[in-house]
């Protein structure tokens, strides 16, 4: 697929590697080695990544990146609603993921839903003495207080890995004893290098674990798909589903956002896999390719270019039923979204916004920005690999400054130097730049907003970001005195 | 077996079902289960030492908060900080993974230390661990010496260091830790033999509340008392949006810290959240020392504005009295809008002794008092303040429990409201009351960090929110009829 090629006046190849060489002046020689090749020039023709990435943080700046228990609890197993999921170990990892990343669930809670925070907080004692007796306790007394959970997993924290517990087979006992699926996750956040690995770990855990152990009671359809890799933040999910089944699919099973177990064990009957975060579940996809042959396709839910885009090309997977279905939805949705465009598009046009999120959002928002006229001077990921910035490549504007798990001193030197109008980043970063006056959204959880996903999503984010670039509050930040 | 027979289909639970097991959730026999639980913990309202050193952390000039152990605890840290205050908290961590490890952490410790150096550009490098440097047994001590040795760290910069592992204690211990060993290094060899600074210390101890500290410093200001508060936050979480970002908002200065072991008096207003601290503190700071409890309700608030009085040696100036009329007033007058209302409460100690004593003092029950992680002593206290009134009458304290315990006594054994932080909104959703959130975190409101609790303007603030709220809900809920201009 050729792209045509996006330029931004003033942004050159020479002066965005000369912003990243003045960037790293202040760094030690070693630090500023190490950093170089995580810092690069987009070259768009190219399609291929133009930074090193997946590799340690360097100690002592400040990096954005969570753990492999992150990865594991707060992206892949977390969002299952029918699940009780056990951070064992100490209080805080648990107690930090609870209730953080707005994984919205249905259901009534304690009941058939378990947003709760389950934990065995462990003490000295349990250092000293292993914890496996204390879990095989507490699985039975989960079991006995939530009798409709179909499922327990175990998310081991560090200190479980360094003293030597052996979960698995704690769990292989309980769930024998129990009659119940437990799930151990040797997720340890001191494995690998960011929440990337507690993604594939988990990933592992599914495959070993619960895939191809249900199958759905209903007739098979050629329809029948799953949607991967959606997390539900803001209801991200009920959105895209809702605009999959308009176009005529089943969508089956949900990975994982407001997931139910059983569904996601019979995930490998459906007739293709639709994957939305590429970072967090390929490797799940390529599993179920290679074992259930089912194919898979990446897709992009954020603004009305990329959702038509997205949606021809699933059509494509199915017959004429389901083409006819794509452009009708495409044409009932087209003039709505024109109209946001209208509304929208006159405030924001040229408006400049740099990105640093997870695993796809800095390549898959830069479409719905685009839509409403704004351009991406800047983007990056906390911990990405270098196939997500092959795919980054062709949707940034040429030579913009792509930067890999960036330090905050780095992203701060970024934007004084680019002054975009809008930050699209974290928490930890949003009050550093709205103290400067940069508006601001948070890009993981959507602010506490949402959903950002199809066009239900659009209209949302739309609204969203006019209201943080225009808000009349920044015209305050200059003081009159 | 055939093949077929081994099939598992995915089920649905029948909504009969779900109906009968939501309802069994909220009875008699489901919380005996539920108190019969060892092993799992569910929902509770503590986290791990780290968060607690990492507030502390930040509350000195120039102080660089640093994490020895993994990124993700520091990212976590930082995440609860940022939600619950709205505001930047710039901290590192030296990201040690797999070989740290085997290897030990002490490669991390010096490449961090050298480029935080760098990088930020602290006047003081504050380290705390996680677990992963507990467990393997990193010995802080002798690392620091061999930074110093090769020259990481430069010559006179402060690098104080707390052991806070994640599987002991809470929040409060790891404040109390960091704390003692900041005062320990920026203090060593600074006391002189007759010189005095004629200021008060204040340890507020973990109260992440910034016009409480705001307040601190108004109330000695109005005594014309010169005072150092040992850890202040309100310059550092509450920071003026001006189009500029410093990385090192205000805090207590180093001076100040180092000199305030040449004060008047030192007083400590968390005891439980600075035990160490004030242990450490009576044997080597000059002056006279006192612990008393954290100024919250009106008779907490005359101890402490008389301890002052008594440390200073100044009268009580008639601005105070004034306040404290004032105050009084405003119990008076919405005094019964709260009598008889029963409340449940759960937090740290220091807290939980300041609601329950505010609560008796309007007439109200503080009737589940919840603690996860308290002791004897704390149990013992609260109980001293329950039978030394009448509205404790058949209050009950609960130790070492956490929010799904919460959640059977509100059903079973229902109350008017609760007091606690954010976490508790899911209860109080179930049980249909509303939650008063003076705690930490609270992720879902806007500004409650600015409002002060402690002190008489403090007590105006509870009893403003508290009462309003139950005029709000019979507003909201009384027929027709009853609805009327006045309450």
């Amino acid at each position: 697929m050729s792209h045509p090629i996006k330029t931004i006046p003033g942004i050159t190849k020479e002066s965005t590697e000369e912003l990243i060489a003045k960037t790293l002046e202040v760094y030690p020689e070693k630090a500023k080695k190490k950093r170089a090749p995580h810092l690069g020039a987009n070259d768009q023709a190219s399609g291929s990544a133009c930074v090193k990435s997946n590799k340690k943080t360097v100690p002592g700046v400040m990096s954005a990146r969570g753990c492999a228990y992150a990865g594991a609890k707060g992206v892949v197993w977390g969002p299952i609603r029918d699940m009780v999921h056990v951070s064992h170990g100490p209080v805080g990892c648990g107690w930090y993921s609870w209730g953080t990343r707005r994984n919205l669930m249905t259901g009534k809670l304690g009941v058939d839903q378990f947003a709760m925070q389950f934990t065995s907080d462990f003490q000295e004692k349990d250092i000293v003495y292993g914890g496996d007796k204390k879990l095989k306790q507490l699985l039975t007394e989960a079991k006995e207080l939530f009798p409709l959970a179909k499922g327990i997993s175990v998310l081991s924290e560090c200190p479980v890995g360094l003293i030597g517990d052996d979960i698995n087979s704690a769990a292989k006992q309980s769930a024998k004893e129990l009659d119940l699926p437990i799930i151990p996750c040797n997720c340890e956040g001191f494995r690998g290098v960011s929440q990337s690995l507690g993604h594939h770990i988990s990933n592992d855990t599914i495959r070993d674990h619960i895939i191809g152990t249900r199958e759905f009671s209903e007739p098979e359809t050629p329809y029948d798909i799953s949607l991967i890799g959606d997390y539900n933040i803001g209801g991200d999910v009920w959105s895209a589903k809702a605009l999959l089944e308009e176009i005529g699919l089943n969508v089956k099973s949900v990975w994982t956002g407001d997931g139910e177990l059983e569904k996601i064990a019979a995930t490998h009957t459906v007739k293709l896999n639709l994957i939305h975060c590429y970072r967090s579940m390929n490797y799940m996809c390529k599993v179920m390719e290679e074992k259930f042959g089912i194919p898979w396709l990446e897709f992009n839910f954020f603004g009305p270019t990329k959702i038509r885009e997205s949606l021809r090309s699933i059509g494509e997977r199915f017959d004429q039923t389901i083409q006819d279905k794509v452009e009708q939805v495409i044409a009932k949705y087209d003039p709505i979204m024109q109209a946001i465009v209208d509304e929208y598009r006159p405030r924001l046009e040229g408006k400049k916004v740099m990105l640093l999120v997870g695993g796809l959002r800095p390549r898959h928002t830069i479409g719905a920005y685009e839509d409403l006229g704004m351009e991406c001077v800047g983007s990056g990921y906390e911990f990405a690999h270098t196939d997500d910035y092959d795919r980054t490549a062709p949707e940034m504007p040429d030579a913009t400054v792509v930067y890999d798990d960036p330090s905050e001193y780095e992203f701060e030197k970024f934007a004084h130097a680019l002054k975009p109008d809008l930050i699209g980043s974290g928490i930890k970063e949003k009050y550093v730049f709205q103290k400067m006056g940069i508006p601001f959204r948070q890009m993981h959880s959507w602010d506490y907003s949402g959903p950002y996903h199809g066009y239900q999503g659009f209209s949302v984010f739309a609204r969203d970001i006019d209201m943080a670039v225009n808000s009349p509050t920044w015209k305050l930040v200059e003081s009159p005195f | 077996m055939s093949a077929e027979a081994a099939v598992k289909y995915v089920t649905e639970t029948p909504e009969s079902e779900k109906e009968r097991v939501a309802a069994w959730i909220n009875t008699e026999e489901y919380k005996e289960l539920n108190f019969k639980r060892e092993a799992l913990v569910i929902a509770p309202p503590h986290t791990c030492q780290p968060l607690g050193a990492e507030l502390v952390a930040h509350a000195f000039e120039g102080s660089l908060p640093f994490v020895h152990g993994s990124q993700g605890c520091a990212s976590y840290y930082r995440s609860t900080l940022n939600r619950h205050f709205r505001e930047p908290a710039p901290a590192v961590s030296d990201s040690m993974t797999e070989d740290g490890a085997v290897f030990g952490g002490q490669n991390n410790l010096h490449e961090g230390l050298e480029n935080a150096i760098a990088i930020y550009k602290p006047k003081m490098v504050s380290i705390f661990t996680s677990c992963m440097p507990e467990i393997i047994g990193d010995d802080l001590v002798a690392f620091l010496k061999n930074a110093r040795n090769k020259g990481i760290i430069p010559e006179g910069m402060p690098v104080p260091f707390a052991n806070t592992p994640s599987f002991n204690g809470s929040h409060i211990h790891g404040y109390d830790a960091m704390l003692l060993s900041i005062l320990q290094t920026l203090t060593e060899g600074k006391k002189v033999e007759g010189r005095c600074t004629g200021k008060i210390n204040l340890i507020p101890g973990f109260d992440a509340n910034t016009g409480n500290f705001r307040e601190y410093k108004r109330l000695f200001a109005e005594f014309g008392v010169p005072a150092t508060i040992l850890g202040d936050i309100s310059d550092v979480f509450d920071v003026p949006c001006d189009g500029t970002y410093h990385t090192y908002p205000g805090g207590t200065k180093l001076d100040d810290a180092a000199d305030s072991i040449n004060g008047k008096a030192t007083l400590s207003v968390g005891p439980y959240s600075a035990t160490k601290t004030f242990a450490w503190l009576k044997d080597n700071y000059s002056g006279k020392h006192a612990a008393i409890p954290m100024p919250l309700g009106i008779a907490k608030t005359d101890e402490f504005i008389k301890k002052i009085s008594e440390l200073s040696g100044k009268p009580v100036p008639e601005s105070i009295k004034n306040e404290r009329g004032r105050a009084v007033d405003a119990m008076t007058d919405s005094h019964q809008y709260m009598h008889g209302k029963k409340f449940a409460l759960y937090g740290d100690p220091d807290q939980l002794l300041g609601y329950v004593s505010f609560l008796l003092e309007m007439g109200a029950i503080p009737y589940h008092i919840l603690c996860s992680k308290g002791s004897k002593k704390v149990e013992k206290e609260i109980q001293a303040l329950l039978d030394s009134s009448m509205y404790g009458k058949g209050c009950k304290i609960y130790m070492g429990k956490d929010l799904w315990h919460m959640r059977s006594l509100i059903m079973t054994d229902p109350v008017d409201a609760m007091i606690g932080d954010t976490h508790g909104k899911f209860a109080c959703r179930d049980a249909g009351i509303p939650l008063f959130r003076f705690g930490f975190p609270i992720f879902d409101r806007v500004n409650k960090h600015r409002y002060p609790i402690i002190g008489y303007q403090g007590v105006i603030n509870m009893v403003t929110e508290i009462c309003n709220k139950f005029i709000d809900i019979k507003d909201e809920t009384c027929e027709d009829r009853f609805f009327e201009m006045m309450r």
